[in-house]
C-alpha cells in the first residue's frame, strides 16, 4: 500500500486500500451512510441518492459512484446533507403505501428502519399512491409494486446474478414500475422462484408468499395429522430472528418449538438427504460405467431444475432423475407414515420447513401428487417459521431442546451439509469413494469442495478413474459452466448446483439480511455440525439401510423409482396461449408450422424457414399452403422442428421439410 | 402471406443488426415501420434471438414514447400541444377531431383502423402554432373547423378509393 493513498472522511484520515468507491471507504470508516441501491455483489446504479457526501471541490456526490482519490476531503454529515436525506426518505413515504402494520416485511423493512433512524416524523408531502394490482399468481412470490422504491435492487439481481431477467423496469417517469414482461403475471413468465429478488428488496415490494394461515387451519383441524420437516440451512439461521448469532445451531429448539405449535411429528429432511445420497451416488456409478448421460447434475434445487427446462433443454437427462430430499420425504410420509400411524394419506398434512421460495413451487409440480393429493401440501420459509413461533408467543431461545422423531428424524452428517454449497457433492464422495474402492476410509471430510467461490473445480482419481467434479452457486455461474460444456471448454463427470449463491444457507426464505458476509457464519454452523454427529457417511444411517430393507427393497428398485425418482421436461419460458404468430391469409391449405422458440432458433429454424419459402414459391405452392411460425412445440432438445399436416418433424432439415410437403400437399388443390 | 412477409422482414432486420443486443433501439424503430406497432410475440422473438430478456425488451418499448405496443390507425394524427401550440388553444383541435371520430378517452384509435389520434409535446414547428402532423405531413394555424376538415377530406379520399378498387 502507498503511504500517500488517505483520503478523509469527517476529519478523519482513512486509508485507500482496494475500495472501489467512496461509499465502501465512508462505511470502513466506521459511517454506516444510508443506501438502496448499492450492493458490493450488484453493478453499480446510483439511483436512491440516499449516499449523496460532500466532497470539497466537487460539491454534492454520490458515494456509491464517485472512486476515491487521494486527499480527497469528504462530509457525510452536514446540514446540507441531512435535510437532503430526510427529503428523499419522505418522497419514497409520499409515493408508497402506508399500511406498514400489515407489511410482511414490517419490522425488517429498510425503508421503515431509515425513517426511524433519521427521525421522520412527518410527511409534508400528500400520498401518492397509486393502488397498483398486487401480483399473487406466483407460488413463491408476491410482488406489490405499491412498495417498491425503484432501487432496481430486484432487476440486477435476478439479471446479474441469476441470469434471468424476469422483472425489469418498464414505463417511464412518475409511471415507472418493475413488472414482468408485458406486464404478465410472475407466474407466467421464466421467474424460477429462487426469490433472490424479494430477500434483497428493501421494503415489501417483493416478499416470499406466505402458507402460515393454511398451516394453521390444518394444525387446528382435528381430523388432520400435521407432521414437519425441517431442511438443514433452517437451522442455522432461524436463531437469527430471536437474535442469536447467525450460523448458531438450533435444531433442538425447533424441534421443541414445532411441537409446541401442535405438530404431531417432527423430522429432518436429512433423513431423506441422505437417502438422496444414496440413490444420486448409485445412479452416478451407473452412469459413469454406461457412459450416459454425463455429467450428472444435481437435482435438489427446483430454482435450478426450472433453468435448465427453460433454458438448456438440451441438459434436461443431465439432472439426476431423484426427487430432492423435500420431494422424497413427501412422498415416503405420505406412504410409510398413514400405516405405521393408521391415518389416511388424505389426513397426513406434510409442512415443510425450507430456507427457500422455489420449493413453494416445486411442492406444487404436478409430478409430484398422487390421486390429486400432494405429497408435500404446505412449504413454510425460516421466515415463516419464525413468525409462527413469534404468534404462539414462545421464548425460542430459552426453549428446552427436543429431539426428531424416529425414523425420519435420524440422519448423519452427510445429509446436514446439504444446505451449505458443495455439501451434496461432499456427501455423495462419502459414498463414492467407499462404494467405488470397497474400502472404509477414516476420514470423511473433503475440504476440497467447500469455499465461497461461486464456481469450484476439483479433479481426483478414484478406482483409477480421474474423476472432475464442479460445485457451482448461483444460476449466472451456473450458465457459465453450462456454456463451457457446450464449448468444449468444460469437461466434467460432476456438477453441483444451488441456486441461490452460497447454497441453501443463502435461500430467500430466510430471516432478512443484506450483508452476505452471513453466509460464511451459517456455512460454518452446518459443518460443525456435522461434526457434532455421530454418523457422517449416508451409508451409516441405521434407518436408512432399514427403509431399503423393510420398504424400498434394493438401490434404484421399482418402488424407490415409484417414491424417490421423477422426470423432467423443457418447458416454455414465457406460458401464454398468445405466443402463437400465424402468418397465413389463406384459411384452407396444408398447415406448415415452423417453431422458432428459444431451442429451435439456436438450431436454425431460421434457415428452414427460407428454405420451405423458397421452396414453396418455386413449386407455385402458394395457395396451397398455410405458412405458421410459432413459439416451442416443447421438444426443444429435438429442434429444430416443424409441423406439416399432422406431422411433426423433429431434427428438421430442409430436405426432411420439403419431402413432408411434397407428400403431405397433394390433398390440397 | 402479408404477414408471413413481415416476419421475414424482422429476421432480415435482426440479422442486418448483427443480432447485436445493442442495436435494440433501431431493431425496435425498423420493427415499428414495418408493423406501425410493436407485437408482443415479436418483441419476444427479438429478446430470443438478441439473448436478451423479454422484460428488458418490453421495458425499452415502454420507455420511449416513440414506441407503441398497440397497433395504430393508418391515418396517425399527432396534434402538437407543446407550450407554443398549448397557449393557441391546440387542445381545442384535439378535442375537435376527437369529437369528429367519436374517440373517448383512452380510447384514441378508431374502430375501422383508420385513424389514431394522440398529441405530442412540440413538433419543433412553433411557428405554424397550432400545429399537427398527420403520417409525415404537418398542418400548421389550424383552427377547429379546419382540422375537422382535414379529417373529412381524408374519409372521403379513403370512400373513393375504397370505390375504385371495388369497380375495378
Amino acid at each position: 500500500m502507498n503511504e500517500d493513498t488517505f483520503i478523509t472522511i469527517d476529519n478523519k484520515d482513512i486509508p485507500i486500500e482496494r475500495e472501489q468507491n467512496l461509499l465502501e471507504l465512508i462505511r470502513k470508516a466506521g459511517v454506516d451512510l444510508p443506501t438502496f441501491c448499492y450492493h458490493s455483489e450488484l453493478s453499480v446504479y446510483g439511483a436512491c441518492r440516499l449516499c449523496m457526501v460532500d466532497v470539497e471541490g466537487m460539491g454534492l456526490v454520490p458515494a456509491c459512484s464517485t472512486p476515491p482519490s487521494p486527499n480527497m476531503k469528504v462530509k457525510t454529515n452536514t446540514e446540507e446533507i441531512r435535510k437532503m436525506r430526510k427529503i428523499i426518505v419522505e418522497l419514497l413515504l409520499a409515493n408508497h403505501s402506508q399500511n406498514c402494520p400489515t407489511c410482511q416485511k414490517s419490522a425488517t423493512c429498510q425503508l421503515q428502519a431509515l425513517a426511524r433512524r433519521l427521525g421522520i416524523t412527518k410527511i409534508r408531502f400528500k400520498n401518492q399512491s397509486r393502488d397498483l394490482p398486487i401480483d399473487e399468481s406466483s407460488p413463491s412470490l408476491v410482488r406489490d409494486p405499491n412498495k417498491c422504491v425503484l432501487c432496481g435492487d430486484c432487476v440486477r439481481i435476478c439479471s446479474e446474478v441469476q441470469t434471468v431477467g424476469a422483472i425489469d423496469f418498464a414505463y417511464r417517469g412518475a409511471q415507472t414500475v418493475v413488472i414482468p414482461s408485458f406486464g404478465k403475471d410472475l407466474d407466467k413468465v421464466e421467474c424460477v422462484n429462487c426469490g433472490q429478488c424479494a430477500r434483497i428488496c428493501p421494503t415489501g415490494a417483493l416478499t416470499p408468499k406466505s402458507e402460515v394461515d393454511d398451516v394453521w387451519r390444518a394444525i387446528h383441524n382435528p381430523d388432520k395429522v400435521v407432521i414437519a420437516q425441517i431442511a438443514p440451512a433452517v437451522r442455522v439461521a432461524i436463531g437469527e430472528i430471536f437474535g442469536l448469532e447467525p450460523g448458531k445451531i438450533t435444531t433442538g429448539q425447533i424441534a421443541a418449538a414445532l411441537r409446541a405449535i401442535g405438530f404431531s411429528k417432527v423430522f429432518d429432511t436429512s433423513f431423506t438427504a441422505d437417502l438422496t445420497v444414496i440413490e444420486e451416488s448409485n445412479e452416478f456409478i451407473r452412469r459413469i460405467q454406461n457412459k450416459e448421460n454425463i455429467p450428472q447434475f444435481t437435482s435438489c434445487c427446483p430454482a435450478w431444475v426450472k433453468f435448465i427446462e427453460q433454458y438448456y433443454p438440451e441438459f434436461v437427462h443431465n439432472l439426476s432423475t431423484c426427487r430432492s430430499p423435500q420431494q422424497m420425504f413427501g412422498a415416503l410420509a405420505k406412504e410409510i407414515l398413514s400405516v405405521q400411524l393408521g391415518v389416511k394419506i388424505e389426513d397426513i398434512v406434510v409442512v415443510s420447513i425450507m430456507p427457500c421460495t422455489a420449493k413453494k413451487f416445486e411442492a406444487r409440480r404436478p409430478e409430484f401428487s398422487r390421486d390429486g393429493i400432494r405429497d408435500v401440501d404446505y412449504v413454510l420459509t425460516t421466515q415463516e417459521l419464525g413468525r409462527m413461533i413469534e404468534e404462539t408467543g414462545l421464548h425460542f431461545n430459552e426453549l428446552g431442546p427436543e429431539s426428531f422423531n424416529l425414523p425420519f428424524g435420524f440422519k448423519t452428517g452427510a445429509g446436514v451439509i446439504f444446505g451449505n454449497s458443495g455439501g451434496v457433492s461432499e456427501a455423495v464422495l462419502r459414498y463414492v469413494t467407499e462404494k467405488l474402492t470397497g474400502e472404509r476410509r477414516e476420514n470423511y471430510e473433503f475440504k476440497g469442495v467447500r469455499g465461497d467461490n461461486g464456481i469450484r473445480e476439483i479433479k481426483f482419481s478414484l478406482a483409477g478413474r480421474e474423476f472432475s467434479m464442479a460445485i457451482v452457486s448461483g444460476l449466472g455461474n451456473a450458465r457459465k459452466v453450462l456454456e463451457d460444456i457446450k464449448s468444449g471448454n468444460g469437461q466434467y463427470d460432476f456438477i453441483e448446483v444451488m441456486a441461490c449463491p452460497g447454497g441453501c444457507i443463502g435461500g430467500a426464505g430466510q430471516p432478512v439480511y443484506t450483508d452476505i458476509s452471513i453466509h460464511q457464519k451459517r456455512t460454518k454452523g452446518l459443518y460443525e455440525n456435522d461434526r457434532m454427529l455421530e454418523l457422517h457417511k449416508s451409508q451409516d444411517n441405521p434407518y436408512i439401510s432399514e427403509l431399503y430393507n423393510s420398504f424400498l427393497g434394493d438401490v434404484g428398485s421399482p418402488k424407490a423409482h415409484e417414491l424417490l425418482h421423477t422426470h423432467y421436461k423443457s418447458r416454455k419460458r414465457i406460458t401464454d396461449e398468445d405466443m402463437y404468430l400465424s402468418y397465413s391469409d389463406k384459411a384452407e391449405g396444408l398447415e406448415i408450422n415452423v417453431c422458432f422458440g428459444t431451442g429451435c432458433f439456436i438450431k436454425g429454424s431460421q434457415k428452414i424457414l427460407r428454405g420451405v419459402l423458397d421452396y414453396i414459391s418455386r413449386n407455385g405452392l402458394k395457395n396451397r399452403v398455410n405458412v405458421s411460425a410459432s413459439f416451442c412445440f416443447e421438444a426443444c432438445d429435438r429442434g429444430p422442428v416443424i409441423r406439416v399436416g399432422d406431422r411433426v418433424i423433429e431434427q428438421c432439415t430442409i430436405e426432411k421439410a420439403t419431402e413432408a410437403i411434397e407428400k403431405e400437399v397433394e390433398v390440397y388443390v | 402471406m402479408e404477414k408471413l412477409r413481415k416476419f421475414e422482414r424482422v429476421l432480415e432486420i435482426v440479422d442486418q443488426n448483427n443480432r447485436q443486443a445493442s442495436r435494440l433501439i433501431p431493431i425496435l424503430q425498423a420493427v415499428q415501420a414495418e408493423y406501425r406497432y410493436l407485437p408482443e410475440e415479436i418483441l419476444t422473438f427479438i429478446a430470443t434471438s438478441l439473448g436478451i430478456s423479454p422484460a428488458r425488451v418490453f421495458g425499452v418499448a415502454t420507455f420511449y414514447s416513440l414506441f407503441t405496443l398497440k397497433p395504430k390507425g393508418r391515418y396517425h394524427i399527432r396534434v402538437c400541444n407543446g407550450t407554443a401550440c398549448h397557449v393557441k388553444r391546440s387542445m381545442d383541435i384535439y378535442n375537435a377531431i376527437h369529437k369528429k371520430l367519436n374517440l373517448q378517452p383512452g380510447k384514441d384509435t378508431t374502430e375501422d383502423m383508420l385513424f389514431t389520434v394522440e398529441t405530442v409535446n412540440c413538433l419543433g414547428a412553433c411557428g405554424l402554432a397550432p400545429a399537427m402532423v398527420i403520417n409525415e405531413e404537418v398542418y400548421g394555424q389550424l383552427t377547429p373547423e379546419r382540422a375537422t376538415e382535414i379529417i373529412e377530406d381524408i374519409i372521403r379520399k379513403e370512400e373513393n378509393h375504397e370505390l375504385d378498387t371495388h369497380g375495378a
